[in-house]
């Protein structure tokens, strides 16, 4: 049987787990998070279990194919309460088949590091690790509680327990950080042998320390300038240490790239489970309730814990798709957009593409349209056109 | 009523202003004046406000609270009609001020206790002497811990040269002295002359637009007497009308047969233009009227220009509209249409001052919804030609050739700026730069002086104030007023943008503070416009000259490299408000300009 292409793209092969605990609060971080000393951990488990529940039966999954647990940090939780979220999980969304991407974020900090085999027997087979930065000055400005040395460690420890598939967070464009301190950042990163790296800008975002610092003019930031030498100074080397390029802030070894991002940039469906969490289902994106007695009590009263629920029409998927396709080394496939809205891209920004060709931006042949070296600097001014035109 | 009954009734009738600088408890010292006289409590009279407030919303009647009657019984058993008359309170609007002024017989003074007389407020003391005001000095809020109400009552009488033994102590704040402010004006305010049986005499001292009834004119009956359906003439546009209501404001409005000698007021007659009731005109009857006008009309010019263009060059015609309204509303609003090379069909506007252009600005924005361009304020320059011919300019773009030209000339104002003694140093140093020449110093006590200068209105129309402000803590004041033309060696500097000449960002200036100002325009002007994907040169130019240059380097990096997780929707906010911010942009030739930018090129803050 033929299942028509517009179903299956209806149907969810990518769930993220949000786990909104942390020891210590990051002073950039505007994610839903609480400190975890005092809060209902299982109450909020069991609470999450039912939201799993609730969309696996209103919105039912082809085999699903990627899960993220991110945060907070997952691995804030105690030894038991870990095994119990991994078990909701496992149970539900039945990661059995050897080929699903299955990834845990963590952090590099002595007490997580004891945490990977419980990882690895639930059947967890990629860590994205929390890195940020190397230079203990820039991470206890940053607030996290880990140092340069506990880096090292944690990668050895989990090669030990048998993790191959590991990433990397670094960030740039941070208050204090010079172009040196973080050319020593990555050079440390590649010397760990990890096949996959992803390098964030700081975005100094209201709800935060830094947003506070920097309302105050307390916060010096390097400037576009410093932090443009930064990105281009990553991408030089990552791709000379023969790392793709894969999207503006992802960088893997080949067969290496993330599965679970690409779904967000490809616009394709995914769950969103747990407070403060996004997802994407059929034609509406939903944002969960963020304090916890909200989420466990919407779910106990038997319905979704939405706070936002966007519909989407055909308009806004024409854009987001572009502006989300845009971000990968790909682009947008022209056959794909073509399968999905039933008119051929050109004809529906035809003057976009147009304009942004012929200022060098991007690149428009048949497979697809896609930034150029240029216009990945200045994706925003690119994905700006296509927005509130059709 | 009869003849006796009338002259009684005048007899009674006291008309009085208050003058105050700002924060010195005018409106506080009014409330408290409406308790004790209209005999309400303040809950009825917020109930007041709201009945009126209800009106506005039902029928769009706009009621302007500056002229209200209230009844007082006074001591003696008497009583009294009282209309206390609101002035507007900025430099832009002396002349208004005058006028009200006019239309009383008394004003109470009202000087802080712990501050003492400021600029403003002798500004206007002066304004009341010259219409002949009782003045009643009230020495308020006496209650604060810093009050030094004899330090204060001397200076009254040094500075003003008023009697001041009988200054009211107050604190209107706390109701303290009401009763012997209240028991002075019937006392010291003269009751109004006039003879109610003469041709009418009735002074318009403000007005205001009202769709359902047209013009509601504020006025004063200064001879005579006028009933509802009197044919009536404007004596100074010869415009002629018949009255369709009459009546006073307590503060809500009640309707009168008849207004006579004495009499605040407002009058309508279907009168479509606020232009046909200018401040300060005389109306009188259309047939048996007085041969000659109440003295001291003068038609208001404008004195600072700008061009106001629409930012959405769709949005012309809805600008038009929003202007006529206004105009509907003020006189002294004058506009008209305009084309710049670099921002397209728009207009060019004649305020009062730069508080005057800020309002209507803000009113159009706000109220119209339109986004506007403002270029940056200028006056009004005579250019004389070596042809002899003499030509006005209120644009900078429009001045000519430099070779066509034999000289210039500006207009000065003489600036009073009053600063505690610490900051005359200061203060000096702001008008010299501003190419002021000093007049003279009074020493007002042994703290403050009275600092004149004669001042270009090019250098005071624009951060002059600020800069004032900001350099003696805010202890100065200003009082500024036109003096006339003088020679000047001016300018034309022009703007170019990645090469192309901006005539909106033409400024006129002084030739010998033209590189100075060169630099810091175009250094403002990289601080303002975004970078964008190509390097942009600004320059600033004197004819063919360069005489300042620098460069807006090409943007490297505008991509949002976060962790956003699923949050799609954020980002596409964030895309979503980038672009709208473009949007208020204007683009010139091939570069965005934000709005701030044209107004950038007289903003020359000391700290830059």
């Amino acid at each position: 049987m033929i299942i028509p292409f517009e179903s299956v793209m209806n149907m969810t092969k990518a769930a993220y787990i949000h786990i909104p605990f942390c020891e210590q609060i990051c002073h950039y971080c505007d994610f839903n998070k609480f400190l975890i000393k005092g809060q209902p951990v299982y109450d909020y488990l069991d609470a999450m279990e039912v939201e799993i529940k609730k969309l696996l039966d209103s919105y039912p999954a082809r085999p699903i194919e990627t899960i993220y647990i991110g945060g907070g940090t997952p691995t804030a939780l105690e030894d038991e309460q870990l095994k119990r979220m991994l078990d909701i999980v496992t149970t539900h969304l039945q990661p059995i088949d050897g080929n699903i991407e299955f990834t845990v974020e963590a952090n590099p900090s002595v007490t997580e590091r004891k945490k990977l085999r419980i990882l690895k027997n639930a059947g967890v087979n990629r860590l994205s690790i929390g890195v940020q930065a190397f230079q203990d000055s820039l991470l206890s400005a940053l607030n996290r509680n880990h140092r340069r040395e506990d880096v090292a460690r944690m990668i050895r420890e989990a090669h030990s327990v048998g993790f191959e598939n590991i990433s990397i967070d670094l960030m740039f464009g941070l208050p204090g950080q010079t172009l040196e301190m973080f050319q020593e950042s990555v050079s440390l990163a590649l010397q760990l042998n990890v096949p996959h790296i992803s390098a964030y800008s700081l975005q100094v975002e209201n709800q935060t320390v830094f947003g506070i610092r920097d309302r105050k003019g307390e916060l010096s930031l390097p400037g576009e300038e410093k932090e443009s030498d930064m990105f281009e100074y990553l991408i030089d080397i990552l791709k000379q240490k023969g790392f793709l390029h894969y999207e503006i802030s992802n960088f893997a070894k080949a067969g290496f790239e993330s599965k679970h991002n690409q779904v967000y940039w490809k616009n394709e469906p995914y769950y969103g489970i747990g407070a403060g969490a996004h997802g994407y289902v059929k034609d509406i994106r939903y944002e969960n309730v963020k304090p916890l007695p909200h989420y466990i009590r919407k779910l106990g009263e038997g319905g979704f814990p939405h706070r936002i629920v966007t519909r989407l029409d055909n308009k806004d998927r024409m854009e987001e798709e572009i502006f989300l396709g845009l971000r990968r080394k790909g682009g947008v496939n022209k056959e794909t957009f073509y399968k999905k809205y039933n008119r051929p891209i050109e004809d529906v920004f035809p003057e976009q593409i147009d304009k942004l060709t012929a200022q060098g931006l991007l690149v428009n042949d048949t497979q697809s349209i896609r930034l150029t070296e240029k216009g990945l600097f200045l994706g925003n001014e690119v994905f700006q056109e296509f927005i509130g035109v059709i | 009523m009869s003849k006796e009954k009338k002259s009684g009734r005048q007899s009674r009738i006291r008309n009085f202003s208050i003058i105050a600088h700002i924060d010195h408890g005018k409106s506080t010292l009014a409330d408290r004046i409406l308790e004790q006289t209209s005999a309400l409590t303040q809950r009825e009279m917020k109930e007041q406000m709201l009945d009126a407030m209800d009106l506005e919303r039902e029928r769009g009647i706009t009621i302007k609270l500056n002229a209200v009657q209230l009844t007082y019984k006074a001591k003696d058993g008497e009583e009294y009609i009282f209309h206390l008359i609101d002035t507007p309170g900025h430099v832009d609007f002396t002349y208004e001020v005058s006028r009200s002024l006019a239309a009383c017989e008394g004003a109470l003074l009202i000087v802080d206790a712990a501050q003492g007389i400021e600029a403003q407020t002798l500004a206007n003391v002066y304004l009341a002497l010259e219409n002949d005001l009782e003045i009643l000095p009230v020495i308020n809020k006496i209650d604060l811990p810093s009050a030094e109400p004899e330090r204060v009552r001397k200076e009254v009488e040094d500075v003003i040269g008023l009697d001041a033994s009988d200054a009211v102590l107050a604190s209107a704040k706390n109701g303290i002295g009401i009763e012997d402010i209240l028991e002075q004006i019937v006392e010291k305010v003269p009751a109004p002359q006039g003879d109610p049986e003469a041709p009418l005499k009735a002074l318009i001292f403000d007005s205001l637009y009202d769709s359902y009834r047209g013009v509601v004119a504020y006025i004063r009956i200064t001879e005579g007497a006028v009933k509802v359906g009197d044919k009536i003439k404007m004596m100074a546009t010869g415009k002629e009308f018949e009255v369709n209501e009459l009546g006073v404001f307590t503060p809500k409005p009640v309707m009168k047969d008849e207004l006579t000698v004495g009499d605040v007021g407002f009058l309508t007659a279907s009168i479509k233009n606020v232009g046909d009731t200018r401040v300060g005109d005389t109306i009188t009857t259309a047939k048996g009227g007085a041969d000659t006008p109440l003295p001291g009309y003068r038609k208001m010019n404008p004195m600072v220009f700008c061009g106001l263009y629409p930012v959405d060059s769709n949005n012309y015609n809805d600008l038009r509209e929003a202007l006529e309204r206004l105009e509907l509303n003020d006189s002294s609003l004058q506009y008209e249409a305009e084309t710049s090379q670099a921002l397209g069909f728009g207009f060019r506007c004649g305020f009062l001052g730069l508080l005057h252009m800020e309002i209507i600005q803000e009113r159009i924005e706000r109220e119209f919804g339109i986004d506007l361009i403002t270029t940056a304020p200028s006056v009004i320059y005579h250019v004389n030609l070596t042809s002899g011919e003499k030509l006005i300019v209120d644009n900078p773009a429009n001045m000519p050739d430099a070779q066509t030209i034999d000289y210039v000339e500006e207009p000065y104002v003489k600036a009073s700026i009053m600063t505690p003694n610490d900051y005359v140093g200061a203060v000096m140093e702001i008008c010299q730069k501003k190419r002021g020449n000093f007049i003279t110093m009074e020493y007002l006590d042994d703290i403050r002086v009275n600092v004149i200068y004669e001042i270009p209105l090019s250098e005071i129309v624009y951060d002059f104030f600020d800069q004032l402000k900001s350099s003696t803590k805010g202890y100065a004041s200003l009082d500024y007023e036109l003096i006339g033309y003088k020679q000047s060696k001016l300018v034309k500097m022009d703007i170019l943008l990645n090469g192309e000449k901006i005539d909106a960002l033409s400024v006129i200036v002084h030739r010998d503070f033209s590189y100075d100002r060169g630099k810091a325009v175009v250094d403002k002007l990289k601080e303002l416009i975004p970078r964008h994907q190509f390097e942009i040169p600004v320059q600033a130019a004197i004819g063919q000259k360069i005489i300042a240059r620098t460069n807006i380097r090409a943007l490297r990096k505008n991509v949002l490299a976060k962790c956003y997780g699923g949050d799609i929707s954020r980002k596409r906010k964030l895309l979503e408000k980038q672009k709208e911010g473009k949007k208020r942009m204007k683009t010139v030739g091939n570069v965005e300009v934000p709005q701030e930018a044209f107004m950038s090129v007289l903003r020359m803050d000391s700290d830059d």
